[in-house]
């Protein structure tokens, strides 16, 4: 076979592998990404439909529910003629119209992956998965296993295969059941191709076997490749490559084999009868796919539809019309949020309570990245955008020692887990957890064990935000940042948002976070921008920056000129809770602190109105209540250890908004929209557009595609229910003992999703926007290959341009009426469903 | 005496009826029922108490209403309300109680929201009857429910195919338990002529005369009531099931395997403590399983990884400890140490999701560079090979496979001549030779009949139920075997003892009418899936789940399910086997095992396991 070797490398198909294997690291970085980002290369139509010829997902809503939307309404039916009619010409739309709505169709499917190596099974009739999951599961679990073992992997970690041989040789039992894999693995002679040689036998079928074998488990396989890449992803080090994990596959592989079979089995090539066994062979688009296409091409667009009928009033509303700042009054405060669309709903409250207040939205570490070092911590975290390297580090100094104090339940003590030990503690702790039990039922509180978005950050501890001295470095990172530094920061902020004049006494900087409990995905409900955690860090290093001297003079020769009496301060909201905390409140002048207070009862006025819209999706609670009262019910909610909904997340998101926010000011988006501000009169090149973009486009893109395909197939791409998960060394969740990590979001979280892409609308002029996300590639092939929509809207003409193909199109609505909401407070009360875009009335 | 005990009956049933009759879609009323049922059980449970209490804790036993009655036998249900029963009522009461508050929301929305509660509810009912048995049979009702609501939580996610294979894999080693227990009824039967009442076992006199004069028969009683015990509370060497229930919603998982069905195996050894206390072997043999199954388990649950697996783990050590206490004779401290494990268990259990954040945050404030495990103290070789056992639990699991499942499976595949013509026409005839024969006794020597032919018969029963298991192709061919299998054990017993034939009716009554319907039940579903073959999982329930709670039902009767004719039949049939008829015994249990995995496994891989019946996953 040594010519074989040629045709096999080694490199290239773990490359590959690494390409199409999940890539969601560990829970505590839980960063939300676009499932198929390995096809992102591919148009969205071509890249799904490979990634679901070839393993199997199901890629689009149930064709079912298609028909369900359209019998609804939910799917506008003069959308989808016209889709039809662009698509297969005006004179088919009858005859697809009649297929889409009543043929039936078989759409069952069998994947390519796996029936190649399923052979073992045909033919020799040895499950081999049956026999060698549990055993490898069991092996990675605990080696890569962050601190549930009470005896944790007794072997230095070095790396997976080096470990395990080290452990070999120095025990007298053995993993391998068979003496000659035993002697093999412990003389260490043999390679990945050697292993492959004897059990496929012929080189031009070892891709494709191991291809089978490790989406076989996609979960560890997946979280080994994850690891390999941010070996700094977990706290305690374990080194760990695709390498190793496949090698010590097809020992067990080789073992279980010579196991079975006493010995007698040949290699399986051979077996191989069917024609070419190439993965990515080309496939052939069916009737139903194109089926599919035409109906989730108007399921969305009856959505955007709606949405641009919306902003083609607000656009020409009168609020637009006076934009230049000689016909307004300066607000009395305002507030930067995050661009997130859970706090959609929070500005319109806090608008809609104090008429006198301006909201503004950008990605939530507010344009200050940096690693964070809280006291007493043993490794740092980062407070950045996922592809952000920070090179700088934020330290706590905090005088006080209650921040080391870790509140502790006695449950996670592991002594509970020995005999002698938990003899004691059953007989104690024991009668203590039935109180405990009632206690949590009947009475859900906070918890040690929860997790609380304010625990992020001791709010009375002093920050190290200015570098003290150049050479201040820590690990390769600057620890604090230069006044130079800071000036940019700040400017970049407000330069992107608009914020350059008109400033406020008082301007919020409020970051968000959320606590939940009894959730192992408590990270995808913090804030994306900052990684996964919540943003108080950041709301409070900004707001310093922006309020040192120095950083002010340095902004005036930006032409950013803050007026002295104008105070910024630092806030976190937590999205679960719906509760706000403030930062450094001692800081402010009497004025402002005055203000500050009459402010704050507007805050928690919007919080209870902004609960109260929320619990409408909520079975558990009574919406019809006080605002208050629902408030109540909602915080109670989000630490109530049998609640696996503490809150729906970014479920329903659908909208993405760069402009001014007198474009949505007015509308009912129903939390379905990340909201960017931007002030396209201050960017005639597209620049500052860039910059949003870059932030922007993969993160919501990213959300949403991670909604989209959860939703569409919770099963293969999804962690189906959350309700049987069991952690797995605190890094993944699996279902039972012996099953594969279940990588994705749970079904409680996109159950009421609906599975449409992300809509992108810019105001500005299309050649600008055009220019802009041309000139960054990784930016454009979201755009390019439509796996996010975008439109222009074009400020001065109040007209809409869709991007397809390379180019801006002009686009017209078709021109239905905008309904107006009625009284919000009554709305929420009678629906639960998702709601349409609406118009607000009651003017302020 | 009164019929205040089977007042204790009467909410449990309603609640479980009543939630069957429930739409679906109605998680209101769903709720509703199990949260009012386990709630008026409380209040019921108190009055009970407090009856019990006037009484000055002497314990009540009530034992009227007989079931089925025919001279020599009489099936009765007895009830027993002592301080063993007051404790494991109590807290089962409680903690399912809790429960169903608990799983009311985290339910929410769960496709089979109605099944689970329907399945809490009978598992409730099941552990009342296991709590209150007064006597065997009654006992084994309870025990049966129990096994059969385990099997249907861990199989809750059943388009699944881990959660139901496992689930088939826990209830093939609760079959286990049920031959010892079953065994161990049908020597009691004969040792004290009798059903036996546990209320008459408190004379320690009367005990200890009978047991001095049968002491092999005793010793075999108390050794398979322990084996019943060790299974149904995951002892040492059957540990290795407990971590692989924990397929269904973390809340059942809490309440089966943290704390009560777990646990009724220490509640069987205190229930019977009388008829074994005074049996040396019986209490050493119960120390040591206990010990093993406390050493091992630890050992397992400190390098344990995952969480769930974890707490099982920890939870067997703690049961072995139990099991001490009992062999000790500390009941006391057994019961106290009972409801310590459970509430501590079943809160661990519940609040497992929240050890990432748990054990995350304590690891970012704590310096763990200096954290070492007494483990450090051991030689290299020795700590290396210790861990190395323990990841892979001891290899418990693949040699209970392997030393019980694999012989099984290979006398099977012997008979893999045995298409569905030869074997139905080849039990015509032979089963007109035997029934000639057994009308015709007279020609035939004695010898043949005392000696041997019961025995023949047992057997040929024996070997179609193994092939009925080992099928792999025809559902009908595996179905109809078992139900032949169950025409040759009547038979052996007919050659065996003379006995009424309205007994033997009884019997097959059961057998024919669930056969012939889960007959017609498969043959149904063969026209709508074209194929229906035992080779894998098929998830028909997802598309025919009105046909798949039919089979089940017909399954429970053709599998001798307690209370189903059948049930009632096989426990008749072992009146009439004689003490000193070993190997007979042998295969009539067998058969009885073997039958009940075959059906649960055919159930199993025609209505679970998959998603989409016709999609192959590979």
């Amino acid at each position: 076979m040594n010519t074989g070797v040629l045709l096999f490398d080694e490199q290239e198909m773990l490359h590959q592998l690494t390409h199409y294997l999940p890539s969601q690291t560990p829970l505590k970085d839980f960063v939300h990404h676009n499932t198929l980002h390995a096809f992102q290369h591919l148009p969205f139509f071509e890249g799904i439909h490979q990634a679901s010829t070839v393993f199997g997902y199901r890629v689009f809503a149930e064709l079912d529910e298609y028909r369900q939307w359209y019998k609804k309404g939910t799917i506008d039916d003069r959308i989808l003629r016209r889709i039809i009619a662009e698509k297969k010409g005006p004179r088919q739309v009858d005859d697809w119209m009649q297929r889409m709505k009543h043929k039936t169709y078989d759409t069952r499917q069998t994947p390519r992956i796996g029936q190649f190596r399923n052979l073992w099974k045909e033919v020799l009739k040895i499950d081999l998965n049956a026999l060698v999951h549990p055993i490898l599961f069991r092996v990675l679990s605990n080696y890569l296993d962050q601190g549930i073992a009470t005896w944790s992997f007794p072997v230095a970690c070095t790396g997976l295969l080096e470990a395990l041989l080290e452990l070999e040789r120095n025990s007298a039992s053995s993993l391998f059941r068979t003496t000659k894999v035993r002697q093999l693995f412990r003389s260490g002679s043999y390679t990945l191709t050697q292993l492959l040689d004897e059990l496929v036998g012929n080189t031009s079928y070892y891709d494709r076997y191991v291809f089978d074998q490790q989406f076989a488990h996609p979960g560890w396989s997946g979280m080994v490749a994850a690891i390999a890449q941010q070996p700094e992803t977990l706290l305690a080090k374990r080194p760990v490559s695709l390498h190793d994990l496949i090698v010590f596959e097809l020992l067990l592989e080789l073992d279980a084999l010579e196991f079975q079979t006493k010995g007698k089995w040949a290699p399986l090539a051979p077996l191989y009868q069917g024609k070419s066994l190439g993965l990515f062979d080309p496939m052939e688009v069916t009737e139903l796919d194109e089926v599919y296409r035409l109906w989730q091409d108007a399921f969305e667009w009856s959505y955007y539809d709606q949405v641009l009928a919306a902003l083609k009033v607000t656009s020409h509303g009168p609020e637009a019309a006076s934009q230049s700042p000689q016909f307004q009054t300066p607000p009395q405060f305002q507030a930067l949020f995050c661009i997130d669309d859970r706090e959609c709903s929070i500005r319109r409250h806090v608008e809609q309570c104090h008429p006198h207040a301006e909201t503004f939205g950008t990605p939530g570490f507010f344009g200050v990245p940096f690693y964070y070092l809280p006291k007493g911590s043993q490794a740092y975290t980062k407070l950045a955008p996922g592809p952000v390297q920070p090179r700088h580090l934020i330290k706590e100094r905090s005088t006080s020692e209650r921040r080391i104090k870790l509140q502790k339940d006695v449950h996670f003590n592991k002594h509970s887990h020995n005999f002698h030990s938990g003899w004691i503690w059953s007989q104690t702790v024991g009668f203590w957890s039935a109180v405990r039990l009632v206690d949590n039922i009947i009475r859900p509180s906070m918890a040690p064990m929860a997790s609380s978005s304010l625990n992020h950050m001791d709010p009375t501890a002093e920050l190290i935000i200015e570098n003290e001295h150049p050479d201040d470095m820590e690990n390769g990172l600057r620890v604090g940042f230069t006044v130079s530094e800071m000036a940019n920061c700040v400017a970049n902020v407000l330069l992107s948002i608009g914020l350059t004049y008109r400033f406020a006494p008082l301007v919020y900087v409020i970051g968000h976070g959320a606590s939940s409990i009894n959730n192992p995905h408590y990270a995808a409900y913090d804030c994306g921008a900052c990684c996964g955690r919540a943003g108080s860090v950041n709301a409070r290093v900004f707001s310093y920056m922006a309020n040192k001297p120095e950083v002010r003079a340095l902004l005036a020769q930006k032409g950013i000129y803050i007026p002295a009496e104008t105070q910024f301060i630092g806030g976190l909201h937590d999205t679960t809770r719906d509760d706000m905390v403030f930062f450094d409140e001692g800081l402010l002048n009497v004025e402002n602190r005055k203000s500050h207070d009459s402010y704050v009862a507007t805050f928690t006025r919007a919080l209870d109105l902004n609960a109260k819209e929320r619990s409408r999706k909520f079975e558990s609670i009574n919406t019809k209540k006080s605002p208050e009262r629902v408030h109540r019910a909602v915080r109670k909610r989000s630490v109530s250890l049998f609640e696996p909904r503490p809150e729906l997340n970014h479920a329903t998101n659908a909208l993405t908004v760069i402009g001014g926010r007198y474009l949505t000011r007015d509308l009912f988006l129903d939390r379905r929209s990340f909201l960017n501000s931007y002030d396209y009169r201050i960017d005639p090149e597209g620049t500052l557009l860039l910059a949003i973009l870059r932030a922007a486009t993969p993160v919501c893109g990213g959300i949403n595609l991670e909604y989209y395909f959860s939703r569409v197939d919770n099963d293969k791409l999804g962690a189906s229910s959350k309700l049987p998960h069991n952690v797995m060394g605190l890094i993944g969740v699996a279902n039972g003992a012996d099953g594969d990590l279940r990588p994705g979001l749970p079904s409680q979280m996109i159950e009421v999703h609906d599975p449409i892409r992300m809509f992108f609308v810019v105001e500005q002029v299309p050649e600008i926007v055009l220019q802009a996300i041309k000139s960054d590639k990784n930016v454009y092939e979201w755009y390019r290959n439509e796996w996010v929509h975008l439109v222009a809207l074009e400020p001065r003409t109040h007209r809409f341009y869709v991007f397809s193909e390379d180019a801006f199109v002009p686009y017209e609505p078709i021109g239905q009426a905008v309904a107006t909401a009625p009284d919000l407070l009554t709305l929420f009360e009678q629906h639960r469903d998702a709601l349409p875009v609406m118009l607000l009335q009651n003017k302020h | 005496m009164d019929h205040t005990l089977f007042l204790l009956f009467i909410f449990p049933l309603a609640g479980f009826i009543s939630s069957l009759l429930i739409s679906p879609k109605n998680e209101g009323a769903l709720s509703w029922v199990a949260f009012t049922s386990v709630a008026l059980q409380l209040l019921m449970g108190s009055y009970v108490f407090w009856v019990w209490l006037q009484g000055g804790f002497i314990p009540l036993s009530e034992s009227d209403w007989a079931l089925y009655r025919i001279p020599g036998y009489h099936f009765t249900i007895a009830l027993y309300f002592d301080r063993i029963t007051a404790v494991f009522l109590s807290l089962g009461t409680f903690l399912t109680f809790m429960v169903t508050i608990y799983s009311r929301y985290y339910l929410h929305r769960e496709d089979g929201y109605k099944r689970f509660f329907n399945t809490i509810l009978f598992f409730f009912l099941g552990y009342t009857f296991t709590a209150l048995a007064g006597n065997f049979e009654t006992l084994f009702i309870g025990w049966e429910m129990l096994g059969i609501s385990s099997f249907l939580l861990i199989a809750f996610y059943r388009k699944r195919y881990l959660p139901v294979k496992n689930a088939v894999k826990v209830f093939s080693v609760y079959r286990m338990g049920d031959v010892g227990l079953l065994l161990a009824m049908w020597m009691s039967h004969h040792l004290w002529h009798d059903n036996i009442a546990f209320s008459k076992l408190v004379d320690y006199n009367w005990v200890d005369n009978y047991i001095q004069h049968h002491s092999g028969v005793s010793l075999f009683v108390s050794l398979m009531i322990l084996l019943a015990a060790a299974v149904k509370s995951a002892q040492f060497p059957f540990s290795s099931w407990l971590p692989r229930a924990m397929e269904g919603p973390t809340p059942s998982s809490a309440i089966f395997y943290g704390s009560l069905s777990v646990h009724m195996g220490a509640f069987l050894l205190m229930r019977t403590s009388n008829m074994w206390e005074h049996q040396l072997t019986v209490r050493l043999s119960i120390g040591l399983i206990g010990a093993a199954s406390a050493v091992i388990a630890t050992g397992i649950a400190r390098v344990q990884s995952a969480v769930k697996s974890q707490i099982a783990y920890a939870s067997i050590g703690q049961i072995g400890l139990i099991f001490i206490e009992i062999a000790l004779g500390w009941q006391t401290l057994a019961l106290l140490h009972f409801v310590g494990n459970a509430c501590l268990r079943t809160y661990q259990l519940l609040t497992s999701p929240s050890v990432v954040t748990y054990l995350i945050r304590e690891q970012q404030y704590t310096d763990m560079t200096h954290h070492r495990t007494v483990e450090r103290f051991l030689p290299r070789k020795m700590a290396y090979t210790i861990y190395t056992l323990c990841l892979k639990e001891w290899n418990l699991d693949s040699y209970l496979y392997r030393l019980l499942w694999n012989p099984l499976k290979w006398a099977g595949r012997k008979l893999d001549f045995l298409n569905f013509n030869r074997a139905i026409w080849g039990f015509v005839v032979t089963y007109s030779v035997g029934l000639f024969c057994l009308y015709n006794q007279a020609y035939l020597p004695s010898y043949a009949i005392s000696r041997f032919i019961p025995e023949l018969c047992a057997l040929l029963g024996l070997v179609l139920t193994l092939k009925a298991f080992t099928e792999r192709n025809r559902a009908s061919m595996s179905w109809v075997m078992v139900m032949m299998s169950h025409f040759w054990v009547v038979l052996a017993i007919a050659f065996n003892e003379p006995f009424d034939f309205g007994q033997v009716h009884y019997y097959l009554s059961g057998v024919v009418v669930s056969g012939g319907i889960g007959f017609l039940c498969l043959r149904w579903m063969r026209q709508q899936a074209n194929s229906l073959d035992l080779a894998r999982f098929h998830g028909h329930s997802s598309h025919y789940p009105k046909t798949a709670l039919l089979f089940l039902l017909c399954c429970l009767g053709l599998s001798g399910f307690p209370i189903s004719p059948t049930f009632i039949g096989e426990d008749v049939i072992f009146t009439h086997i004689h003490t000193n008829q070993l190997v007979l015994t042998l295969f009539v249990a067998l058969t009885f095992v073997v039958n009940g995995l075959a059906i649960i496994r055919m159930y199993a891989r025609i209505f679970l396991g998959s998603a989409d019946p016709t999609y192959v996953n590979y």
